[in-house]
């Protein structure tokens, strides 16, 4: 469904250029779940942009459904970090949401029940006249993420999507990801730092290189759905892959002595551990 | 509205009818022919000017022949200044090139004494409202045309580049993004116009007019009449006050979210 | 702080995109007057205007007023800052006075001092004492309002401190309150400033050369009769070249009272121009 092949993307020219991503060649199939994690400083969301045709690459192709992606293609939406500054205040969050169907040129009536629609699909019936700025930042995130589906779109894409928020509603975030993905059997490629989210919700994990950004490896999930925060992490092969994730991550970053036994480790970084803002 | 609010509201007209009281008091006793005292003022304003018939809202015929053409004279400046700053300011804002290249012509606009355009226009058109009308448009575009495109310069990039991601069409962005965004900062030069307004329309009406709140001034102080001088000074007071509670008022309304969002900031 | 040669080649693009817009303001104006577009009646040629401004220059008479109207500026503003800065820092610091002022400013703010200029003008008589009043009048608003603006942003945090070292409330106005409200004020003055100068050229416009030698003066002599219309606008332009010089000496003043308070921002990120 998504081929990406030989995806390079350079910022500047002559000496002062950098590398962002080089040679990424991956393919995702429909109705599968992406995670690609990696080190600050990747490329992971040079990455995501050149797919979802925000970014120009500089060299190599992107394909979704057969169609070469220059623009924005249709049938695919974008869910960023920064939801505070990505839902427009002057907007209520019904219209936030309705934001992406005016492409589509229906009624407002239309427009609006398709709004509501997708809200209570998040489990956010009764916000609709509220201004985003009034809500928790899980819950504007999960506005966020009912004017993606509001599209009704093919591929989704998530950058860093819960970077911004607590570890309690990262969780439900997670989960409400993948109870979306298997209720509508979209495709979903998600960007993050966080290892244990990578592997928690992926049926694939893709592992960058520290800058230029090179596929290091890509792991097939096998856990069972449907997946649960408790007994999930704790089942053995889990336990084995986010190791094995992380193993990769730091060998690459050239640090740190690979502790194995303490899952909760922040991710490996050249950088600072910390979330991006 | 919690007691303290309707404290503070009321606190103002307190001091001023206590500033008004003390002036009285002094004016009755000094007799000085420059200061009258406010009832002499106020007994004056009533007769010139709303002691008309009911049937046009108490206006007398001064008031309809000075009052309203002063004031439809500056709202017919302000709007040519909104409807020529606005698009321009955010055609500008949105090309960085453009603002480049004019740069300096801005910033000559921005210094340039806006009193100067009177006499120019004077020169041009002669006495008349085409006179007034232009030194107000030409005086007041500044404002608005420098806060608009700082506005629509300083769009936030992720809400950009949210609208590239949802595909909207450049109309679309303009209006539902770019448009928005920009508006408290369109406010804040709007704001800034007004006030340059109403020197301007007292200031060209002064010098080329002959009819208006100047006009009535320039006679007032031909004929040494100081209480008619004290009238317009008042009535101009009164005017700015009541455009620029509207200008609030309007602006409560249409950015009410500005306000919210700010101070959910804050915290 | 060099800056990199990235940023100065964009600075230098920025200076020559400027340049080609001012000629290129020019010369279109000239192509319109010189093909008959635009009658010259309506607007002299580019040519005419700058050659009347060139000339100008060399006229003893108008530097004398262009002298005296920069003079009642300097005046008139630093009589206003030496009023308005005290006065505001007295009606800022008590919490009472200062709400109640608020609302007397708020209600005098909108009576446009330029209508006060016959009044100012039948009370004292014409000349420098009237040009000055009026320049106080409407230049201490702005630094008034701002001053007690800014002694109202005041970390309070900071005043206590400041206090709990032992300090009086007037030292810690000295030392931490004024400091603090220093760009507000700054803000306040480049304000009055402008309005200082539309006030004297104002003035000296309506009352004339009576009133004392002064650019508004000479501006009206210039239109006495039909007008001089090339004339006034080149007037008018060095008008404008006035308003931006001193603008930018009253920046330049700021920056060096406050270069501690810059130095500061700067370190924080930085503040631009």
């Amino acid at each position: 469904m998504l081929e990406v092949t030989d995806l390079t993307r350079t910022y500047g020219q002559g000496p002062g250029a950098h590398v962002a991503i080089e040679g990424v060649r991956l393919s995702v199939a429909e109705g599968e779940l992406v995670s690609i994690v990696g080190p600050s400083g990747c490329g992971k969301s040079t990455l995501l942009r050149c797919i979802a045709g925000l970014l120009a690459p500089t060299a190599g192709t992107v394909e979704l459904s057969g169609a070469p992606v220059e623009r924005v293609p249709d049938r695919l939406s974008v869910v960023f970090q920064d939801y505070s500054r990505s839902l427009y205040p002057w907007l209520t969050v019904q219209d936030n949401v309705a934001l992406p169907l005016r492409r589509t040129e229906r009624s407002r009536k239309a427009r609006r029940a398709a709004a509501d629609a997708a809200l209570a699909g998040i489990g956010l019936p009764g916000v609709g006249q509220k201004y985003p700025w009034q809500l928790s930042g899980g819950m504007q995130q999960r506005v966020a993420i009912a004017r993606a589906l509001a599209g009704d779109p093919a591929l989704l894409l998530m950058d860093e999507p819960f970077g911004s928020v607590d570890a309690q509603t990262r969780e439900d975030l997670e989960d409400l990801t993948l109870r979306v993905r298997s209720e509508r059997g979209i495709t979903v490629l998600l960007v993050t730092h966080d290892i244990d989210e990578s592997v928690y919700v992926g049926d694939r994990v893709i592992v960058l290189t520290p800058g230029p950004g090179r596929i290091l490896a890509d792991l097939r999930v096998d856990l069972p759905a449907p997946r649960d925060q408790i007994s999930t992490k704790q089942r053995p092969e889990f336990v084995q892959l986010r190791t094995e994730v992380s193993r990769l991550i730091r060998a690459r970053a050239g640090g740190g002595e690979p502790t194995g036994a303490s899952s909760g480790a922040n991710p490996a970084s050249s950088g600072a551990g910390s979330p991006a803002s | 509205m919690s007691v303290m609010r309707v404290a503070r509201e009321l606190s103002r007209w307190v001091v001023l009818v206590v500033g008004v009281l003390l002036w009285q008091l002094w004016a009755s006793g000094h007799h000085s022919p420059f200061f009258p005292p406010p009832s002499t003022i106020l007994d004056r304003m009533y007769h010139l000017w709303f002691s008309g018939p009911a049937s046009h809202v108490f206006f007398t015929a001064n008031a309809t022949g000075n009052l309203l053409p002063s004031i439809w004279r500056t709202l017919a400046g302000l709007a040519i200044a909104t409807v020529i700053g606005v698009p321009l300011g955010i055609a500008l804002g949105r090309s960085r090139a453009a603002s480049e290249y004019l740069e300096p012509l801005l910033q000559f606009g921005r210094a340039l004494p806006v009193v100067t355009l009177a006499p120019v226009f004077l020169a041009l058109f002669k006495i008349g409202n085409q006179m007034e009308i232009a030194t107000i448009a030409f005086g007041t575009i500044w404002p608005i045309l420098l806060n608009t495109i700082d506005g629509a310069a300083s769009v936030d990039p992720v809400q950009v580049e949210t609208a590239t991601a949802f595909r909207l069409t450049r109309a679309q962005r303009l209006t539902q993004l770019i448009l928005p965004s920009a508006l408290p900062k369109i406010f804040t030069g709007f704001r800034l116009s007004l006030s340059l307004a109403l020197i301007l329309m007292v200031f060209s009406e002064l010098v080329g007019s002959s009819n208006g709140i100047g006009y009535e001034m320039l006679n007032a102080q031909n004929s040494f009449d100081l209480v008619e001088l004290w009238c317009t000074i008042v009535v101009l007071g009164i005017l700015g006050y009541l455009l620029n509670a509207i200008l609030n008022g309007v602006q409560r309304l249409v950015l009410g979210w500005h306000r919210g969002a700010r101070q959910v900031e804050a915290v | 702080m060099t800056p990199v040669p990235a940023a100065r080649k964009a600075r230098a693009a920025r200076w020559r995109r400027g340049l080609t817009g001012v000629i290129a303001f020019g010369v279109i104006a000239e192509l319109l007057g010189v093909t008959g577009v635009i009658p010259r009646s309506v607007l002299p040629l580019t040519s005419t205007v700058l050659g009347h401004a060139v000339t100008l220059l060399g006229s003893g008479r108008f530097l004398a007023d262009l002298a005296a109207t920069v003079e009642a500026w300097a005046a008139g503003l630093a009589i206003t800052i030496v009023i308005g800065v005290p006065a505001g820092v007295l009606l800022g610091s008590v919490p009472g006075v200062r709400v109640a002022t608020r609302a007397v400013v708020e209600f005098l703010r909108p009576i446009p001092s330029v209508a006060l200029i016959l009044l100012v003008s039948l009370w004292l008589g014409p000349g420098l004492r009237m040009s000055v009043t009026l320049i106080v009048y409407g230049a201490i608003w702005p630094v008034l309002y701002n001053t007690m603006a800014g002694l109202d942003d005041v970390d309070p945090v900071a005043k206590e401190t400041n206090r709990a070292f032992g300090f009086s409330a007037l030292d810690t106005i000295r030392m931490v309150s004024l400091p603090s409200a220093a760009p507000f004020i700054a803000t306040g003055v480049r304000l009055a400033s402008s309005v200082a100068i539309i006030l004297d050229i104002g003035a000296g416009y309506i009352t004339g050369r009576v009133n004392g030698p002064g650019l508004g003066a000479f501006i009206a002599d210039q239109s006495s009769g039909a007008g001089n219309l090339p004339v006034i606008l080149a007037a008018t332009i060095w008008a404008g070249i006035l308003g931006l010089v001193l603008d930018r000496a009253i920046v330049y003043a700021e920056r060096r009272l406050l270069r501690w308070n810059h130095l500061r921002l700067a370190g924080a990120g930085d503040t631009g121009s």
